[in-house]
């Protein structure tokens, strides 16, 4: 790839290996879905070779992997910067890297040959624990944690020792509690309802809390980073974002206790603290929006350039706070309340949210601080869209979207056919599944998957050559 | 700007206590109510079930009773309804045995990775029907799956239909062989008989209406 002499700190080194593990993960995960999409529509494919289980497990896993890589790479890129300081004890983060990577490596190996196992311990130690997201092996799970532990080292180590930003102090605490959190999906019960609780505070305080906290504190970097945010300003809507976010989304967790076992209180509690959680995504986005116009009345009026250092990190910042409202915000709001998610709880409705939601909130921003380390390996004052970049947003944006559009058909048909008028089971299920409509939309999520997987190229692509497009002048 | 602000709407430092209090708060909020959920969703005891103490996860040994799903007037939901003794297998469980054919029902499901094709209490994958109430879908209840395996109880129809479900497909789209033993198979048909007995607060709603209207029979009100 390229050579990494202009990045001013180690760490940013290291960051750019995150970075590439994390991109090729992307495409293994979207390859992987169209596998998994392509079995809705021929149910003969691949069948008992490569079932749709084992498709869907890498797609999701490789999401959720490509996704904490991404995360550990933007902290390593800007915990330098923010401190002021290169990261203490970064040979540690190096060879933490390798064996994080090995570890992944060797997982997935495992899910793609082994697949299951046996009704015995052994394959919840060594091949796959059969919980959605976390499937992820015993022992991986420990190495993983053993991995964060180092990765945190070099964070706490390196925040005790510079300056102490507030962008450093929310990162710091938040990213302590989404570590923690990961321990909570470690164990095997024989009670389902325990499991799913439990399994809840990995998979909706993770998303809906930590993560999104995450993304608060890295956007503010970014648009110090971009466009040259006034610090204070960042830092101060950054702690409303988390008083909100933390508000609303911890006690959100209630909107997955509706119906598995847990008490009915639960209702209500969900009901009325999910219900506030799209207000703060409301309030990232006018951010976003705000200091960008902002920083360009500026510029406008003393008649400079625009202040706009990174156009293709900061088209993925806008989508993100696009994104993020839509997919979690409004999609999320659509199935919330109990009155609604007992006909749509499980259905391809729930797809939809989680496809425009993961994407928008996450995928975007992390692609956009892959930009920004771009910048930093080419060492150049400004990064301007290249027509790949243009081509790579819309082909990918334009086909999550028409993904999600084609599941929530294909969910609203479900919802009313097999919940609302057959009462779900065996039958109604099948009777939905095969209306036209909701084959129709399979067809058209298929179809919208390819399109993304185009847009993906043409990224990966852009990623290779905005360098040598940005030296020849755009 | 953290001290010489005038108003406390753009100071730093309020945000920042105003955040950590009200996360700090949730905090706490959350842990009392998981204590009392805990408490509540803890897997009940035979002696509980015997003198009909209502659990909303009941005793393993459940699975040696009759279990239908019924509206509740007073809830207004329908909830499981734990009937007279109905052997499993032709054979009443211990309470031990109760446990261990659980226990190896829930490992037969994640190590065979069922979540990533069904939804289970309505989590999971949207491949595959949801197994919440699987126990009492008429499918299993009506005698179709009974003829089609030719066997004589749902149980049996359930281990046939798990060992191979290639074999008895009723669906395009078709469940795979998982290399499912019969303990393994026996284990799961304990583990879902079980599970329909959670009490899921009405989830799945009017479960099976339309075989009600087709006169299949059904448990929902
Ligand atoms: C690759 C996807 C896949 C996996 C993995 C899978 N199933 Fe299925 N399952 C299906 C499909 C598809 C059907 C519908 C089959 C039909 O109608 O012919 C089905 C049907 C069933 C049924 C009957 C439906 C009902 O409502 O009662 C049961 C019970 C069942 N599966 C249990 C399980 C269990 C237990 C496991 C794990 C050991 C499992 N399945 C793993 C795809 C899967
Ligand atoms: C090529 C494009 C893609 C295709 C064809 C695709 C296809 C699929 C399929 C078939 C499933 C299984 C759903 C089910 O159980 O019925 C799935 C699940 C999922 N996918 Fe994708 N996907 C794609 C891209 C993405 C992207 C870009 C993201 C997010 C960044 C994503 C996130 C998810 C998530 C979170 C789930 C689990 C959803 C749930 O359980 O509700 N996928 N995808
Ligand atoms: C970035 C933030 C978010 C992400 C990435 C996200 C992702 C997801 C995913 C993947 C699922 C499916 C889980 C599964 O596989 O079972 C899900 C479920 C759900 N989400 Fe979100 N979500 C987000 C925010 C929100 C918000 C803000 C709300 C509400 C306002 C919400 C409401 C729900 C509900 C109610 C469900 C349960 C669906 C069901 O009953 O099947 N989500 N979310
Ligand atoms: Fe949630």
């Amino acid at each position: 790839m390229l050579a990494k002499t202009n990045l001013k700190y180690e760490s940013q080194k290291l960051a750019i290996n995150y970075f590439t593990v994390a991109v090729v993960l992307f495409g293994a995960q979207l390859l992987m879905g169209l596998i998994a999409a392509a079995q809705y529509l021929f149910p003969s494919f691949l069948y008992g070779v490569f079932d749709f289980n084992i498709s869907r497990m890498v797609h999701i896993n490789a999401m959720v992997v490509w996704m904490l890589y991404a995360m550990i790479g933007s902290v390593y890129y800007l915990l330098p910067e923010e401190s002021g300081k290169e990261v203490v004890g970064l040979k540690f983060g190096k060879i933490a890297f390798w064996v994080l990577t090995l570890a992944v490596t060797v997982v997935v190996l495992v899910y793609i040959f082994v697949q299951i196992g046996p009704a015995d311990m052994k394959t919840i130690w060594f091949i796959n624990e059969g919980r959605e997201y976390i499937e992820a092996p015993r022992w991986a799970d420990i190495g993983i944690v053993a991995v964060v532990l180092v990765f945190y080292y070099n964070v706490f180590a390196t925040y005790q020792k510079g300056k102490k930003t507030g962008i450093l102090n929310v990162l710091v605490a938040d990213l302590f509690a989404l570590a923690g959190l990961y321990l909570c999906g470690m164990f095997f019960t024989d009670n389902v309802s325990i499991d799913q609780y439990w399994w809840w505070w990995v998979i909706h305080l993770w998303v809906e809390a930590t993560w999104e906290v995450f993304v608060g504190a890295i956007a503010g970097f970014a648009l110090i980073k971009i466009i040259n945010a006034k610090r204070e300003i960042v830092e101060m809507w950054l702690w409303i974002e988390v008083l909100m976010l933390f508000g609303s989304g911890i006690m959100g967790l209630g909107h997955h206790y509706f119906w598995i076992g847990t008490p009915e209180y639960w209702w209500e509690i969900g009901a009325l603290f999910s219900s506030l959680e799209p207000v703060p995504l409301v309030a990232m986005f006018v951010h976003v929006l705000y200091d960008w116009g902002r920083e360009k009345g500026h510029s406008d009026a003393k008649g400079e350039k625009s202040p706009l250092r990174n156009s293709p990190a900061m088209a993925w910042l806008a989508l993100n706070a696009i994104g993020n409202f839509l997919g979690a915000g409004i999609w999320g709001f659509f199935h919330t309340l109990p009155q609604v998610n007992i006909y749509t709880h499980g259905t391809q409705f729930t797809a939809a949210h989680g496809h425009l939601a993961f994407f928008g909130a996450y995928a975007t921003i992390l692609t956009g601080m892959i930009y920004i380390a771009i910048q930093g390996l080419v060492g150049i004052e400004r990064v301007k869209m290249t027509t790949k970049t243009k081509l790579s947003i819309a082909f990918i944006s334009l086909g999550v979207l028409g993904m999600t559009v084609a599941l929530t058909i294909a969910g609203y048909e479900q919802t009313l056919v097999e919940r609302a008028d057959l009462g779900g089971g065996w039958d109604a299920y099948f009777i939905a599944q095969n209306l036209p409509w909701y084959v129709q939309a399979q067809g058209w999520r298929f179809a919208m998957g390819v399109v993304t997987f185009i847009g993906y190229i043409l990224l990966v692509w852009d990623m290779l050559t905005i360098n040598k497009a940005q030296k020849e002048g755009v | 700007m953290d001290d010489k602000k005038t108003s406390v709407w753009t100071s730093i430092r309020f945000w920042r206590r105003s955040a950590a209090w009200v996360t700090g708060m949730a905090v706490v909020l959350l842990m009392i109510l998981t204590f009392d959920t805990m408490k509540q969703v803890r897997m009940g005891t035979d002696e509980e079930l015997k003198h009909g103490i209502k659990r909303r996860v009941p005793s393993p040994t459940v699975i040696n009773y009759h279990i239908s799903y019924r509206y509740d007037e007073n809830r207004g939901v329908e909830v499981p309804v734990i009937g007279k003794k109905e052997l499993l297998f032709g054979k009443e469980y211990s309470p031990k045995e109760a446990q261990e054919l659980l226990h190896l029902g829930k490992l037969t499901f994640q190590a065979k990775d069922c979540i990533d094709c069904h939804t289970i209490l309505g989590n999971g994958s949207y491949y595959a029907p949801d197994l919440t109430k699987a126990w009492l879908d008429p499918k299993w209840n009506d005698g179709t799956m009974i003829s089609m395996t030719d066997s004589k109880t749902k149980e049996e129809a359930m281990v046939k239909f798990l060992m191979n479900p290639k074999d008895y497909r009723t669906h395009e789209r078709m469940m795979p062989n998982l290399g499912i033993t019969k303990k393994e198979a026996m284990a799961l048909v304990a583990f879902l008989k079980h599970t329909s007995a959670i009490d899921t607060n009405g989830f799945p709603r009017n479960f099976s209406q339309a075989s009600r209207r087709l006169e299949g029979g059904t448990n929902a009100r």
